[in-house]
């Protein structure tokens, strides 16, 4: 097994590992936590409970956020739910069976262990948020509600109405606020993370530029938590906030921290479909939406007919057909190039073809118009704005889109990284979704790293440590300041001929059409010769205007799409390197004959963690196997 | 079915907070009615960046009306004239061919401009802070079903929860009162039981926190109300009312 790729996995039986890890971890006095600094990157669900719950323990945090405020943080959008094992319903759920779900549901590329841990503190979780006063949905006794997601044949998800993300992040930011109040978290808005400063092989802080004036700060600290999300945005359109990037991480990774499993990407079956060139984003309408809607397509192909005109007996809802079992809550992987196969065979529907219906009409004849208003009304709502449709008279129409991203840096049980001192939580890090997230444990992962992991994980490394931590006049600090800088001014002096976003969208599509949602070999190879060919005429003709001393939202969306350009090799690289489809990577030469993924576990079941070598050159590969004590390694079967 | 129209539009340009500001007027030709606003603004940054001029500078993020990044004041109305409903998620199909469109920021003494359209709007974080929680630590908490919250209150706890602190409320009102904000929070604890425990403190300190930022009284003009995405109702600033009343006679 590689060295550096020790993953910190306790010994003994799979339910005991966690209780008995936390028994050997180190603890740190209530008297010297106040001496260790914390510095935490990102404030959405995992950044903001990771900050909020340390500084409880009496450790000295100061956090960053790029936004205005933490609340903004990206979380706040996800809108279907959070997984538990709570078995409320007495459907014959348990710790066990969500481990097995979520296991299952990332094709057996996800550690045993992690898996394990996170279905374990989910109970945790909820009994966490309902008393921060998070309004979960309740039933008429007063009792907590729950719902169907992908993956799963029972109903284990918690929820507040469409805006799940957005109440759990408002519990955690409240637990952050409360800090700030009492002095025991700095807060940092509006400031980038734009290098990791690594002081004798250990991550001793972070230099950021002050989006505001433009100020390039050093803060030095203890140990440093990136908590800074996922790189979707690589994509150009996806469903992440506009502000979500990935410098943060690829920096981090530049300065040595290894990249896990990148080529492990989400596509959301149920989307907005795109409508124009001028499009910023995409928006996604939740899986909770699957429990009560059919999807389908007319059988015959470029049918024009309106969907009221298309008779029963002419429609096709293929993923009843394709998956009786499950039906359509089959995981977002399959459901989405199920829905690809049937526009790419000319069955879509829409302007473009590129759509297929989302019918809701039958479940509110079934349960009634204000029962669908109560689960899905500001679903519907933000349906009609954007497409100026009215979904509760003609059924909606849906596309795949870009995300979430399961891959990240890597990290050990711990959730430290292979950089002593570098903590990564939520889709940061690789961590638990393995090549396919289920729908609802996002969520889950994020508060379950902040409020319950790193608490117990960090003081293990706080505790070996010596010294407190150095200050910022560290001569690595003023490097990192000057290389930023140069940077900077590289970018405001090439004063070329093309915007950044027009830069962007050309990679993004590139992406989208060849590592999206199947991928082959030849696409591949093809686009790792096209992305330096881009970043090359990126350096010589982009524009970037104004100067860096000031509020300048184009030098900030410069540096993140500068950086999607380097990242974006090693995403592809990985794609290539993985010869075997798993999840949400599909190779088209690796698949069942009835279509299905066809994985390689005698040669693919580890983690890919790859190191940067230098610009110039192919970076290292690094495996860690993945070794399953408890599960038998099968066919994924949803049908 | 989308077309294309054209505008005019009398943007605020300001610098920084130190310069002074005016209106600049820009002509957004061709923009399909399918676009949001903010993608209309992209569409004209291009054009200024093609032509070596300084893009307009506003704040936004989600682009799905949940993060509270966005706003501005567009001919008088924060967020535009779609009731409930950010800026984000308003759509070009709303306005007529040939409007002129006049576009500001959120103007109050407690939000100061940063940029062209953006503003700081870090007191209302300070507000949180003040009292906008329970003091539940990471661990404390007892099994969720304990204690069941009836759903009417749960309902409408949700209802006020929604808030996504955008800040429209505040320039939408003449006074640029904070009245809205505040009292969603304050109504979301005071409706559920796990808020009671610290009902008088919160009230308390979170008015007194609204008052030193500078934002004004409410003097019933419900204007907040209209502007509010949310559509979070009026009648919360009047528990937030009993709730302070109850607090100065207990406290």
């Amino acid at each position: 097994m590689d060295q550096q790729l020790d993953a910190k996995i306790p010994a003994g039986p799979l339910k005991d590992k966690w209780t008995k890890h936390k028994l050997h971890l180190k603890l740190v006095s209530p008297a010297n936590k106040r001496k260790y600094t914390i510095l935490v990157v990102g404030t959405g669900l995992a950044g903001s409970s990771a900050s909020a719950s340390l500084a409880e323990l009496g450790y000295r945090v100061k956090v960053f956020c790029l936004q205005d405020s933490p609340r903004r943080a990206h979380s706040i959008a996800a809108q279907g739910g959070i997984n538990a094992a709570k078995n409320y319903r007495n459907d014959g759920d348990s710790i066990e069976r969500l481990f097995y779900d979520t296991i299952k549901g990332g094709d057996f590329r996800s550690r045993e262990a992690n898996v394990y841990r996170l279905a374990e503190v989910s109970n945790a979780i909820i009994d966490q948020c309902v008393a921060q006063g998070v309004p979960f949905a309740r039933e008429y006794s007063g009792y907590l509600d729950n719902r169907s997601f992908g993956g799963a044949q029972v109903s284990r998800t918690f929820y507040c109405r469409g805006q799940t993300g957005q109440q759990l992040l408002l519990g955690a930011y409240s637990a952050l606020m409360k800090e700030v109040a009492k002095k025991t978290v700095e807060l940092y808005p509006r400031r980038e993370m734009l290098d990791l400063v690594v002081i004798n092989g250990r991550a001793s802080g972070i230099v950021c530029r002050n989006l505001v004036d433009g100020a390039i700060e050093s803060y030095s600290g203890d140990a440093v938590i990136l908590a800074t999300g996922g790189y979707g945005n690589a994509f150009y359109l996806s469903t992440n906030a506009k502000a979500s990037n990935a410098t943060a991480i690829w920096r981090a990774h530049k300065k040595g921290a290894f990249f896990a499993n990148p080529c492990f990407t989400q596509i959301h079956p149920t989307c907005i479909p795109l409508h124009g060139e001028y499009q910023s984003k995409l928006t996604l309408m939740s899986e909770s939406l699957r429990n009560d809607a059919r999807v389908w397509v007319p059988q015959k192909s470029r049918d024009q007919r309106l969907p009221s005109e298309i008779p029963g007996a002419e429609r096709d809802y293929f993923l009843e057909r394709k998956y009786p079992t499950f039906g359509n809550l089959v995981p977002r992987d399959l459901a989405s190039r199920a829905l690809k196969e049937e526009c790419d065979a000319g069955r879509g529907v829409g302007a473009t073809g590129l759509a297929v219906y989302l019918d809701l009409s039958e479940a509110i004849e079934r349960l009634g118009l204000d029962l669908i208003k109560e689960r899905y009304g500001n679903l519907f709502d933000m349906y009609e704005k954007i497409t100026g449709v009215n979904p509760y008279q003609e059924p909606m129409m849906i596309y795949p889109a870009i995300h979430y991203t399961m891959g990240g840096l890597w990290v050990d049980y711990n959730l430290m990284s292979n950089l002593p001192g570098l903590f990564v939580l939520g889709e940061a890090n690789f961590s638990d979704h393995g090549a396919n997230r289920l729908g609802a444990s996002a969520l889950m992962q994020g508060l379950a790293d902040g409020y319950f992991i790193i608490p117990y994980t960090i003081g293990d490394y706080l505790a070996g440590t010596t010294s407190f931590s150095t200050n910022t006049d560290h001569p690595e600090f003023q490097k990192s300041e000057e290389d930023i800088s140069q940077h900077t001014q590289r970018l405001l002096a090439v004063r070329g001929k093309r915007t950044v976003d027009d830069f962007h969208r050309q990679l993004g599509r590139l992406l989208w059409d060849k590592c999206g949602m199947t991928r082959n070999e030849e696409g591949l190879k093809e686009t790792l010769r096209a992305i330096p060919q881009i970043r090359e005429e990126f350096w010589k003709n982009v524009r970037v205007l104004g100067s860096h001393e000031e509020f300048n939202q184009s030098l900030e969306k410069a540096g993140r799409v500068a950086d999607y350009l380097e990242f974006a090799e090693l995403l592809v690289a990985d794609a290539l390197d993985r010869r075997e489809s798993c999840g949400g990577h599909f190779r088209e030469e690796f698949q069942t004959s009835e279509g299905e993924p066809l994985r390689n576990d005698q040669e693919f079941a580890y983690v890919a963690a790859w190191e940067f070598k230098g610009m110039a050159k192919s970076p290292a590969l690094h495996k860690e196997p993945l070794v399953f004590e408890e599960v038998q390694l099968t066919q994924r079967s949803y049908k | 079915m989308s077309s294309k129209i054209n505008l005019t539009l009398k943007i605020w340009r300001q610098k920084n907070h130190a310069s002074p500001g005016r209106f600049e007027t820009y002509r957004a030709e061709a923009m399909d009615t399918d676009m949001s606003f903010l993608e209309m603004l992209d569409v004209v940054n291009e054009r200024l960046n093609q032509e070596g001029k300084d893009p307009i500078a506003f704040d936004h993020d989600c682009r799905e009306g949940i993060c509270g990044t966005c706003g501005a004041v567009i001919n008088g109305q924060p967020h535009g004239p779609l009731k409930g409903t950010t800026l984000c998620q308003l759509h070009m199909r709303h306005f007529k061919d040939g409007q002129t469109l006049v576009v500001e920021p959120w103007r109050a003494r407690a939000f100061p401009v940063i940029k062209d359209l953006v503003v700081d709007r870090s007191s209302f974080d300070r507000v949180m802070a003040a009292g906008g929680f329970i003091s539940v630590r990471t661990g404390q908490a007892p099994e969720a079903s304990a204690i069941p919250v009836a759903k009417p209150h749960a309902e409408s706890a949700m209802d006020v929860a929604s808030c996504i602190g955008c800040g429209a409320c505040v320039a939408a009102c003449p006074n640029a009162s904070a009245m809205l904000f505040v009292a969603s929070k304050v109504s979301h604890f005071s409706l559920i039981p796990q808020g009671q425990i610290e009902k008088t403190t919160r009230v308390l300190n979170m008015v007194e926190q609204m008052d030193k930022e500078g934002f004004g009284n409410c003097s019933n003009e419900y204007l907040c109300e209209a502007a509010c995405p949310k559509e979070i109702s009026v009648a919360h600033i009047a528990r937030m009312n009993r709730e302070y009343f109850h607090a100065v006679k207990s406290g």
